[in-house]
């Protein structure tokens, strides 16, 4: 890092540091292109994490998270701009794919204007919505946007700002879709969509030539909901965004609190976090692979997989007391202790595991309709993977190493042995593959945490109200879907300034543009029924 | 007092047989011609034994749902088994999960789009008041205000068995309706949407 730290002030001799667990790097707009282009070619920091939007009331910007897929090195810029009433930064959505998208959520958020940003919309709220939510002086009184059942107003323009080779800076308003293009509308009230997100599909024929992804239609506004409570209290909507991934989540932000707040979690805590997480993995996966393939029509499928998913939510049942929002992981370990029957019960389900996944491959994998419709279809090379930062079983379909796991261990993982599910094709073959192999490696987890559970305290003792010191955090962990980023700002209160959660559902359904294009319509349901993207999770 | 019961569940294990009696006082009030009482009888019993519900899903509930209709809950065995992607082809439509500003156009006109007669069962917390996200700026508190609603089932999420109860309740609520004129909820629907107009700006709302 420190080397690192030399390097750039040679080539940036205005940008200032602030060291920590992450180096953080000050820098003026006018060279954050510069600088993240820079490391991005000669550093190799190929994957944006995030973006964070923030308002300091005096100011407004952005902390960037960047990591190298080779060193798994963390870094992040912040950038700030005085101007609140019309607030411009630079873009760099050149330099990462994802980063347009990102950058839309934080306009959409706070008003920050992206210069250079060819997409410059709102992203899950209305184009005639009034102000900005995130902004510390948004006024949330119902009566500026109410709830109305008229339809919202569409567009077909999208608006940009774009730098003029004299510095000066233009407005521009182009076209989303061609004058010509023929434009069919798909959701967001369609089953296979998975939740109410809507594609405004142009085809040629049978050919789809772009999508416009349009989100927003189950955004709730959990982050601006956190700024309003306790530490204790922001935890329960963790189960809430992608709720296949709940104990993942919790593990996640609870991870990032303790680790603020300094306070060490008991090991036997740990190894019942990291059980839940992995336990929640196979689930996962399961409901996965039943509506992925009730997609494709093999609706007897998802009997199949419910079964071993059900017996799952028993077990959880029995310790945390519900079936889907657990809220079982608290600041400090878990809430309860793990029920007399878990260990037998898990066993149990381990044991039937091998058979169940046997039957899945019997019945699917090798299918010829199945392999004929999935293989070569929807490819995602793995530079594309890194640069619309595609994590989890799908990023590792191309070839990505991402595992979190793996990569930034945390919890008991560095102790466990384990193989990441690694393929090259990119396709929704090898996304499928990997899911379902992932369930055997998930098994291999548990029987190892099942010999070294300790004996000990389940939870640490915490103080009743949480306050943090003032400072910044960011925790990653794997969910079942990818990698989860939680960046806490703290002021010094009992309330978090900011939290941002960076979810893997975003990019994977932002990307479904860029693989389908060329492909059949048909084939649309199955490249996104392979991206295994949550709505909840994307619009949060 | 004739006992309204679904599904052959015994009538005293109903928790809420007060409402129900109610409503039969009420069919009962102007008393019933034997003919048309019958025919009522008759398609009521049809009705309330083949809802056909509407995949309709926006988050967590939904996947309960999805349980539901599984083997393990196995909703075939009363009939609701036959999940509809098109509102015109739905008896009801069961709201799981959270409204939020930009879905209220598209959730009403799908509620438009149902065919009569139709009902609306609000599942889970957020769609009976918001629940844990009634202070979001982007959030519908609750569904009530947007179309008429038959029936509250409580929960984050419901469990499956709650759902089940909750379209027995409102197979229930269907049997104690009449078809001609008289007690018929579906005035109180007109009622409602009467007073919650929407205009057609289909047009006018593309730039």
């Amino acid at each position: 890092m420190a080397i690192l730290q030399e390097k750039i002030s040679k080539i940036f001799p205005e940008a200032t540091f602030e060291e920590g667990e992450i180096l953080l790097v000050n820098i003026p707009d006018a060279k954050l292109h510069d600088l993240v282009k820079s490391l991005r070619d000669d550093h190799g920091f190929d994957y944006l994490v995030t973006i964070v939007g923030m308002d300091w009331v005096t100011s407004l910007g952005c902390v960037y998270y960047l990591t190298s897929t080779e060193t798994k090195e963390f870094i992040s810029i912040k950038t700030q701009t005085t101007d609140r009433d019309n607030p411009m930064l630079h873009s760099i959505a050149d330099l990462y794919a994802i980063g347009g998208i990102y950058e839309r959520e934080v306009y959409d958020f706070f008003g920050i204007i992206f210069i250079n940003n060819p997409d410059m919309r709102r992203l899950f709220l209305n184009i005639d919505w009034v102000g900005f939510p995130f902004r510390k002086d948004y006024d949330a009184s119902p009566e500026i946007n109410p709830v109305s059942t008229q339809s919202e107003r569409q567009t077909d323009y999208t608006q940009s700002w774009i730098e003029m080779p004299d510095g000066s800076i233009k407005e521009e308003k182009t076209r989303i879709f061609n004058e010509d293009d023929f434009v069919v509308n798909i959701g967001p009230q369609h089953p296979a969509t998975h939740g109410v997100l809507r594609f405004r599909t142009a085809v040629d024929g049978e050919t789809i030539q772009k999508i416009d992804v349009y989100m927003g239609y189950i955004h709730r506004g959990v982050e601006k909901l956190c700024e309003d409570l306790s530490y204790m209290q922001t935890l329960h909507f963790m189960d809430r965004l992608d709720y296949f991934s709940a104990h993942n989540y919790h593990h996640g932000l609870c991870l990032a609190i303790e680790k603020a707040a300094g306070i060490e979690v008991p090991r036997r805590a740990q190894v019942i976090r990291t059980m839940m997480d992995e336990l929640s993995r196979i689930a996962s996966h399961c409901l996965f692979i039943g509506t992925f393939c009730m997609d494709l029509g093999a609706t007897t499928m998802l009997f199949y997989t419910l079964r071993v998913r059900e017996q799952i939510l028993d077990i959880m049942e029995k310790t945390c007391g519900a079936r889907m929002t657990f809220n079982y992981d608290c600041i400090g370990g878990v809430m309860a202790d793990l029920d007399p029957d878990f260990i037998k019960d898990v066993k149990e389900l381990l044991a039937v595991l091998p058979k169940n996944v046997a039957e899945y491959n019997k019945l699917f994998t090798g299918n010829v309709v199945a392999k004929s419709r999935l293989t070569g279809v929807g490819v995602l090379s793995n530079a594309d993977a890194k640069s619309w930062a595609i994590t989890g079983p799908s990023g590792r379909a191309s070839g990505w190493a991402c595992d979190v796991r793996k990569t930034h261990p945390y919890s008991v993982y560095s102790e466990l042995k384990f193989d990441q599910v690694i393929r090259t094709e990119g396709d929704s073959m090898a996304r499928f593959k990997n899911r379902v192999d992932e369930i055997l490696q998930s098994k291999g987890i548990l029987e190892q945490l099942i010999e070294m559970l300790p004996e000990g305290e389940y939870c640490a003792k915490v103080p009743k109200v949480i306050k943090l010191p003032a400072g910044h955090w960011f925790q990653v962990v794997e969910g079942c879907r990818g990698l989860f980023g939680v960046y806490i700002e703290s002021d010094g209160s009992a309330k978090p300034y900011r939290l941002k959660l960076a979810t893997p559902g975003l990019p994977a359904g932002a990307v479904v543009d860029h693989i389908t294009r060329g492909q059949k319509i048909a084939d649309l349901i199955t490249i996104g029924g392979s991206m295994d993207y949550i709505v909840p999770d994307m619009d949060r | 007092m004739k006992q309204v019961t679904a599904q052959g569940m015994p009538y005293d294990a109903w928790k809420d047989n007060d409402y129900i009696e109610k409503l039969v006082t009420e069919l009962r009030e102007s008393g019933t011609n034997v003919l048309v009482g019958s025919l009522d009888k008759l398609i009521n019993w049809g009705r309330s034994n083949s809802l056909w519900p509407l995949t309709f899903a926006t988050s967590c509930c939904g996947i309960e749902f999805v349980s539901l209709g599984a083997a393990r809950f196995d909703m075939a065995r009363f009939g609701w088994e036959v999940a509809r992607a098109s509102p015109r082809q739905a008896d009801f439509m069961m709201v799981a999960g959270t409204i939020v500003h930009r879905m209220v156009p598209v959730f009403r006109r799908l509620y438009d789009q149902l065919a009569e007669p139709k009902y609306v069962i609000a599942c889970g917390s957020c769609a009976i008041s918001g629940g844990p996200f009634r202070k979001s700026y982007h959030v519908a508190k609750g569904i009530e205000d947007i179309v008429p609603v038959d029936v509250f089932c409580p929960g984050c999420p419901p469990r499956p068995e709650a759902m089940i109860y909750s379209i027995m309740q409102l197979s229930r609520k269907i049997k104690v309706e009449r078809f001609f004129g008289g007690v018929n909820r579906q005035e109180n629907q007109k009622e409602f949407l009467a007073a919650h107009p929407i205009e057609d700006t289909s047009a006018a709302n593309i730039d």
